[in-house]
Formats: structure tokens, C-alpha cells, sequence
């Protein structure tokens, strides 16, 4: 076959079903770890800025600044560090980066939505605050954390197949493998599943939702 | 580890900066001028769109969940999928720029117009002022800012992408970053990631500076009133890198 054919080419496709089965579990794996690890340091810092009103703007401005970084030069910032290199860690740092913003904007957002009656009168049936946060803080802002949770997914997601750029194994090397061999299949292939399991990802996480929390069915909000 | 390697790429980065000045110049240039035509074509498309949409209360599912679908679009993947279509060119990169950027500046057109109060349309409408006029005169000025927060997200996303057309050969500040990454020259690396890193800051803060002035006086005091604001869905997060 002649590179830079315009046609889909299913023969190639199914000779590299494995590749391409390996390469989806990878840009999976990578963004779950990604959001997972932006979740537990977002959690305690959304706490923080909603207790401590003063440290809102400093705390998102500095998230802001890492985000507004575009995702390939944050990479290329990492990579000349020592121990960082052409690496998952590499790859994990920056994701992580880019996901506290929408995290810690949306759980501070959805603790702050809940309403001061509903804070008393739990302090006021004895709830100790471990039990106010677990009890009906954080299930009360439920729908605005998933919201987040939603949101920082599918951002991590795109910008996964950006850190193939740094050697990362994930869908982004079907495109770049695409790219540099003007080959249209794994390129298509790539941007497709990609796109597929954002998608996929974004209705995963409010299916979640509205099984864990069912009354947030009616007045759910989604980003 | 070398304990002087920090210092040696501090001065090999001065070096390759001190002796590129131009080229990277002409990159900062090539760079802004790629943006500039997709923020360009992103207008063009979406404002007039957004605010017809707003104006008359239409199409509100595709103004709102535009972004929603924007952002399920990675911009690697986007870029790759026009390259099919203008092959490996400035313009594949235009192009994908364009449509990533349109998203934003249509729901915030739309969004902005529909949250302009009914109360003060109606009292337009009652003063004889015609449908084009309150979009002009009533409408637009009371949306600018939320417009205005809808192009900066547009145009950070846009400028910040533009990275990625290194990567199918056009041009922009991300050669220096591809390049670097095949020759492993860090102080090429950091060279390109530090004036994009800026570049898009600088876009961010200039974008946020003219939103702020264009804000209608009234709707300032608000925002700047003495108790700290409540967080609102409006603080949630729109933007993508």
C-alpha cells in the first residue's frame, strides 16, 4: 500500500488489534492515575480555601497559572529535570497539574453550596465536623464534585495523547505513528478511541453518580 | 547526578538564547500570526452565531453543549484528523484551531445574552427600540464580559495548541521543543517551553485586562463589593489547555 492513502484499512486494523487493545488500557490507566492522584491533593486544598476564604484567590491563580501553561512546553519543562526524562512520571506530574484547577474550583464550589441551615442543624443533632464533612457536606456537594471530576476526565484524557510526545506509551502513538508515517488508519484509529472513551468516561462518571447519590437525579447539574 | 548541571543549563540556555534571538523571533511572530487567524476564524463563525442564538432564545442545546463536545476533543487528535484533509501544512493547524476555538466564544455568546436580564429587554422593547437595536445597544454591552471571558478561554486554548502544530511540521514555538526533543538539546527545550509558557500567560493577562474594562461599570461594583463573593456554578471551570 502507498502512504497517504485516503481509505480506512481494516486489514491493518485487525493485524493490530492487541496494539491498539494495550494502547487504550494505557491512556486509561494513565488518566485514572492522573485524576485519582489530582483528586486526594485537590480535596484538602478545596477544604483549605473554603475554611480560609483569604487563600481562595492565591491558591486558584496559582493552579491558573499551571493551567493557562500549554501541556507540551509543561512537558518540555519537566523532562530536562533529573529523574523526570521521557517518562510515565514525567507524563503523570503535568496531568496531575492540569487537573487541580477544575478539581479544586468544583469541590470548593460544591461545599460551598450547601446551605448554613443544613450546616446547623447538623452541628446541632451533635454531628462532630469529620462527621459533618463525610456525613452531609461532601454528599450534599456530590453533584458539583462530579461535575468536576467529569470535566477534569475528559481534559486529561486529550491531553494524554499529548504526552505520547514525550515517549508515552498511550493512543497518542497510533496518531503519532499515523503523523510520521502519513498513514491514515492508526491516525484515525487514535483521535477516534480517544474521543470515544472521553465520551465513554463522561457518561461512566454520571451513571456513577446518579447510582451512588439517586436524589441528585432531578436537580443534577452536569458541567 | 552532576551538582553543576543545573548551572551549566542555566548558561547553555542563556547561549542558545543569545544566539537564536532571531529565529526565535520569527517563531514568536509565526506563532501569533497562526493564532491570530484561528481566533480570527473562530469569531467569524461563532460570535455572530452565539449572540443570534441568544438574542432569540434559539438553540439552546447546541449553544450550551458545544463546549461540552469541545472539550471531549483532543486537540492532538483534532490536528490529526484535519491532516487528512490540508496535509501537512500551517493550515491544518489553522484550521484545527479554529474549530477548538469555537466552542467557547459561542456558549459564552449565547450564555451572556440569555443572562442579560429579561426585565431590562422588555423595558428596551417598551422604549421602541427594535430587535437589532437592543442586541446592539442593551444586550451586547451587558454581555461583554462574559463574551470577552469566552474569547480569552479561546484564545489560551488557541494559543496554547499551537504548540502542537510542531508536530505536523508547521510552524510555531513548539519546533523549538519537537526539534529539541530529537536532538535532546535541553537548552533548545526550554527554550521554546518558556517563551510559549509566557506567550500564553501574556494572553491570558491581556485578554483578562480587557475584559475587565469593558465591564459595565454597575455590573464592577458587584463584583467588588465588600463580602467575599460566594463560589458559584459561574466559578466552575470552562477552559481546556
Amino acid at each position: 500500500m502507498s502512504p497517504g492513502d485516503p481509505y480506512f484499512d481494516w486489514d491493518w486494523t485487525f493485524r493490530h488489534l492487541d496494539d491498539i487493545w494495550v494502547q487504550l488500557y494505557n491512556h486509561l490507566f494513565l488518566t485514572v492515575l492522573a485524576v485519582g492522584i489530582g483528586f486526594v491533593i485537590s480535596l484538602p486544598l478545596a477544604l483549605l480555601v473554603v475554611r480560609r476564604r483569604a487563600l481562595y484567590a492565591p491558591v486558584t491563580s496559582a493552579a491558573g497559572i499551571l493551567y493557562t501553561i500549554p501541556s507540551l512546553a509543561l512537558f518540555a519543562l519537566l523532562v530536562p529535570i533529573p529523574g523526570f526524562g521521557f517518562s510515565v512520571k514525567t507524563a503523570e506530574v503535568g496531568l496531575v497539574s492540569y487537573t487541580l484547577l477544575i478539581l479544586i474550583r468544583n469541590i470548593a464550589a460544591g461545599l460551598d453550596s450547601v446551605a448554613d441551615d443544613v450546616r446547623e442543624a447538623a452541628v446541632g443533632m451533635g454531628y462532630s465536623p469529620a462527621q459533618l464533612l463525610f456525613k452531609v457536606e461532601l454528599p450534599l456537594a456530590l453533584p458539583v464534585i462530579v461535575a468536576g471530576l467529569r470535566v477534569a476526565t475528559v481534559t486529561t484524557i486529550g491531553l494524554v495523547t499529548v504526552t505520547s510526545l514525550i515517549g508515552v506509551e498511550n493512543l497518542g502513538q497510533l496518531i503519532l505513528d499515523g503523523i510520521n508515517r502519513l498513514f491514515n488508519t492508526p491516525l484515525v484509529i487514535g483521535a477516534v478511541l480517544s474521543i470515544a472513551l472521553a465520551i465513554a468516561a463522561d457518561l461512566a462518571l454520571l451513571g456513577g453518580q446518579r447510582l451512588i447519590a439517586p436524589w441528585t437525579r432531578v436537580r443534577g447539574r452536569s458541567a | 547526578m552532576d551538582p553543576r548541571a543545573g548551572a551549566v543549563g542555566v548558561s547553555a540556555l542563556w547561549n542558545y538564547v543569545t544566539d537564536n534571538l532571531g529565529l526565535i523571533g520569527e517563531r514568536t511572530l509565526q506563532h501569533i500570526a497562526i493564532s491570530g487567524a484561528s481566533l480570527g476564524i473562530a469569531l467569524v463563525v461563532a460570535l455572530p452565531l452565539g449572540l443570534w442564538l441568544g438574542h432569540t432564545g434559539r438553540g439552546a442545546l447546541i449553544a450550551v453543549n458545544s463546549s461540552n463536545i469541545g472539550r471531549a476533543l483532543p486537540s492532538l487528535a483534532l490536528i490529526a484528523l484535519f491532516l487528512g484533509v490540508f496535509g501537512l501544512s500551517n493550515t491544518t493547524t489553522i484550521v484545527a484551531l479554529a474549530a477548538l476555538g469555537i466552542p467557547p466564544i459561542l456558549t459564552n455568546a449565547y450564555t451572556g445574552v440569555r443572562e442579560v436580564d429579561r426585565d431590562v429587554v422588555e423595558a428596551a422593547r417598551g422604549m421602541g427600540m427594535r430587535g437589532s437595536q437592543i442586541l446592539r445597544d442593551v444586550e451586547l454591552p451587558l454581555a461583554a464580559p462574559v463574551i470577552l471571558a469566552g474569547v480569552r478561554t479561546s484564545a489560551v486554548q488557541i494559543v496554547a495548541t499551537a504548540t502542537l502544530g510542531a508536530v505536523i511540521a508547521g510552524g510555531g514555538l513548539g519546533r523549538f521543543i519537537t526539534d529539541g526533543f530529537a536532538v535532546h538539546d535541553t537548552a533548545q527545550i526550554l527554550t521554546g517551553a518558556i517563551t510559549v509558557a509566557l506567550l500564553s500567560i501574556a494572553t491570558e493577562l491581556s485578554l483578562g485586562g480587557l475584559e475587565h474594562a469593558v465591564t459595565p461599570a454597575g455590573l464592577r461594583v458587584r463584583r467588588g463589593g465588600p463580602a467575599p463573593p460566594r463560589l458559584s456554578a459561574a466559578d466552575q471551570v470552562t477552559e481546556v489547555a
